[in-house]
């Protein structure tokens, strides 16, 4: 009991003077300083950074004292008759990969908490988790064992099906999207469920009872209960698939890339990759990517309006 | 309530019960789908690779054999890798998990001036980000290039789990208990020790298995900063092995049916340490899978 006067509650803070207050919580705030170091050092540092799009970076004389060229990585990149492609590669797999993935889940956790089975349900539920939990390393090395010509699983089945397989199937360049997509279904539609199921169990059972009374079977009971309980949580998604469209998944059209299927799997970031880490262009790398996030941040914008507008739902 | 369903009559129930064993149907097919791929590796794992390309494995192994396990644990790089990731792991795993809680637990509390703007601090660096190479730029500068904090400072706060974290201490830990504490003398710091993080046990579960699988998971950020191959985690040494085709020499060495030879024990080498590499997490995850699911609620609570 040190001050009398804290007995009041949260009120009594409020009528202390600033200063008071902020030395009343120095503890706080040095529990923030490391996150708050790192991320000046990690995120912001590297931000200020950015600054080398516009100029010829040189190491020796650091971010701010490179010269100025101006945009001619920019030029440079949009000049290059393979940008166009590029460009158009991220767009269409990022749509793709959203129009396919993102109605499954929820047709899938629509249909499974219809059941009564609780053993049946869990145990379908554990399996199809499982596969988000196997890395992205180990997913494209199932692919590209499987996709192998030879005795790849996958090219086993296609060619008993008449699909041409003289060319391994990720070679070839019309394979890539649907090969990135359909894994991308296996991997993440179970655990893409959690957060719907999770929403369907809040719906009130007793809406369930006064349905079956009235006589509506578990088809009607589906559309018109459970799948209004899950709109906000399906145009939250949405909205967030659509923020996050020139962000698509880096991390497995690099490892499903090659020499031969290029031509639909070089997408901005792996070009940015490349550029950077692998021919040391610094500053035409960074401007790449300076791109790539200006792009994706206009659509965030965008569609963080047109949310706002038709759902009131609203992120930045 | 029990009469009453049975009363509404026996048109509804039957077409219900071809609906249920129909949604049974499906579901089972779309989990088998899921399962198979994964049991195709196992059983091609403990095949011999010329059945395997004869395609003689699709339901049960042939030609039994333990050759490749044998072969991946000579394997020095998935050793080492092996070791590496349990490093990395480790020690991400507790700084990590530190940093969001005690990041987290300070901008939950409505009385500290500037948590609005701290928060926003935070937040910024989810849309705005240096990109790839400033980001390296200032890695190497600090001088962390080919060391294991590489991997673990950078990635920083992550702030998606601070506003998971945020909202549990909000939502569980009622503002009055810090009054009380603060009668008994009770300073910030202690009663975050005392009474805060015993009573957060759920969440820093949540935020362990999060940070768990992504270390375990990562490996673009050492393909980035690290160029000493010993120093490479698993995922790495399993890129070489499934995506770049290389079975090192001493896997390859004590045999003398050449080249065909050769290519028999590389694919056997590739399944059986796909299955090495996935099954750390794939045994821990059921385990831990309510934990997940509440995480993700908390989460989905605030977006």
């Amino acid at each position: 009991m040190k001050i009398p006067g804290e007995r009041k509650g949260a009120i009594a803070h409020h009528g202390k003077p600033l200063w008071k207050r902020i030395i009343s919580c120095w503890e706080l705030y040095l529990l923030l300083i490391p996150g708050i170091v790192l991320t000046i050092i990690y995120k912001y540092i590297p931000m200020y950074g950015v600054q080398i799009a516009f100029r010829d970076y040189n190491p020796t004389l650091g971010f701010s004292g490179s010269p100025w060229v101006g945009l001619k990585w920019f030029t440079k990149f949009f000049t290059n008759y393979k940008s166009m492609e590029m460009i158009k590669n991220t767009l269409l797999l990022s749509l793709y990969t959203i129009l396919w993935t993102f109605p499954i889940p929820i047709i899938f956790s629509l249909l499974m908490n219809q059941l009564r089975f609780k053993r049946f349900k869990k145990l379908a539920q554990t399996i199809l988790y499982a596969p988000h939990f196997v890395s992205i390393m180990i997913v494209c090395g199932m692919l590209r064992i499987f996709l192998s010509p030879y005795g790849g699983l996958i090219t086993m089945i296609a060619s008993a099906f008449g699909a041409d397989t003289s060319i391994g199937l990720l070679d070839q360049p019309g394979n890539f999207r649907s090969i990135y997509i359909a894994s991308a279904i296996w991997q993440d539609a179970g655990w893409g469920m959690i957060i719907y199921m999770a929403s369907l169990s809040s719906v009130d059972a007793s809406l369930h009872e006064a349905a079956k009374v009235d006589g509506a079977n578990t088809w009607k009971r589906i559309i018109h209960i459970d799948l209004p309980a899950l709109v906000p949580m399906i145009m939250i998604n949405l909205i967030m698939s659509f923020g996050n469209l020139m962000n698509v998944g880096f991390e497995k059209a690099f490892l499903l890339q090659t020499d031969l299927n290029t031509a639909t799997s070089e997408i901005i970031a792996t070009y940015v990759y490349e550029q950077g880490m692998l021919k040391s262009m610094y500053s035409f790398s960074t401007a790449v990517g300076l791109f790539n996030t200006a792009v994706n941040i206009l659509l965030l914008i965008v569609v963080n309006k047109i949310a706002k507008k038709t759902a009131d739902i609203s992120f930045i | 309530m029990r009469k009453n369903k049975n009363k509404t009559g026996s048109v509804v129930r039957g077409s219900d019960r071809a609906m249920e064993i129909g949604m049974v149907i499906i579901i089972t097919i779309f989990v088998l789908m899921v399962l198979y791929p994964l049991y195709y590796v196992v059983i091609a794992s403990i095949s011999d690779p010329y059945d395997v390309y004869a395609g003689k494995t699709f339901l049960f192994p042939s030609g039994f054999t333990l050759e490749g396990y044998a072969r991946v644990f000579k394997e020095k790089a998935i050793v080492t890798g092996y070791l590496n990731s349990i490093l990395y792991t480790v020690v991400g795993t507790i700084v990590a998990t530190a940093l969001v809680v005690m990041t987290a637990y300070p901008l939950s509390r409505k009385d500290m001036p500037g948590r609005k703007t701290i928060m926003i601090f935070f937040i910024i660096t989810m849309y705005f980000t240096g990109g790839l190479i400033p980001t390296y730029l200032v890695v190497a500068k600090t001088g962390l290039l080919n060391s294991m904090w590489a991997l673990i400072l950078p990635g920083g706060v992550s702030v998606f789990n601070v506003i998971v974290a945020r909202t549990y201490f909000e939502s569980s830990i009622p503002q009055e208990m810090y009054e009380a504490a603060k009668i008994d003398g009770c300073g910030n710091l202690k009663t975050f020790v005392k009474i805060v993080l015993p009573l957060s046990k759920p969440i820093i579960a949540v935020m362990v298995i999060f940070a768990m699988v992504a270390f375990w998971n990562d490996w673009f950020t050492a393909l980035i900063y690290m160029n000493d191959k010993d120093r490479y985690p698993l995922q790495l040494a399993l890129r070489q092995i499934m995506i770049q085709s290389q079975a090192s020499a001493n896997a390859l060495s004590g045999m003398d049916g050449g080249y065909a030879e050769a290519n028999r024990i590389t694919e056997l080498i590739k399944f059986a340490s796909m299955v090495v590499g996935a099954v750390p997490m794939l045994i821990a995850y059921p385990f831990v899978q309510k934990h997940f699911e509440k995480g993700l609620m908390v989460g989905a609570v605030k977006g």
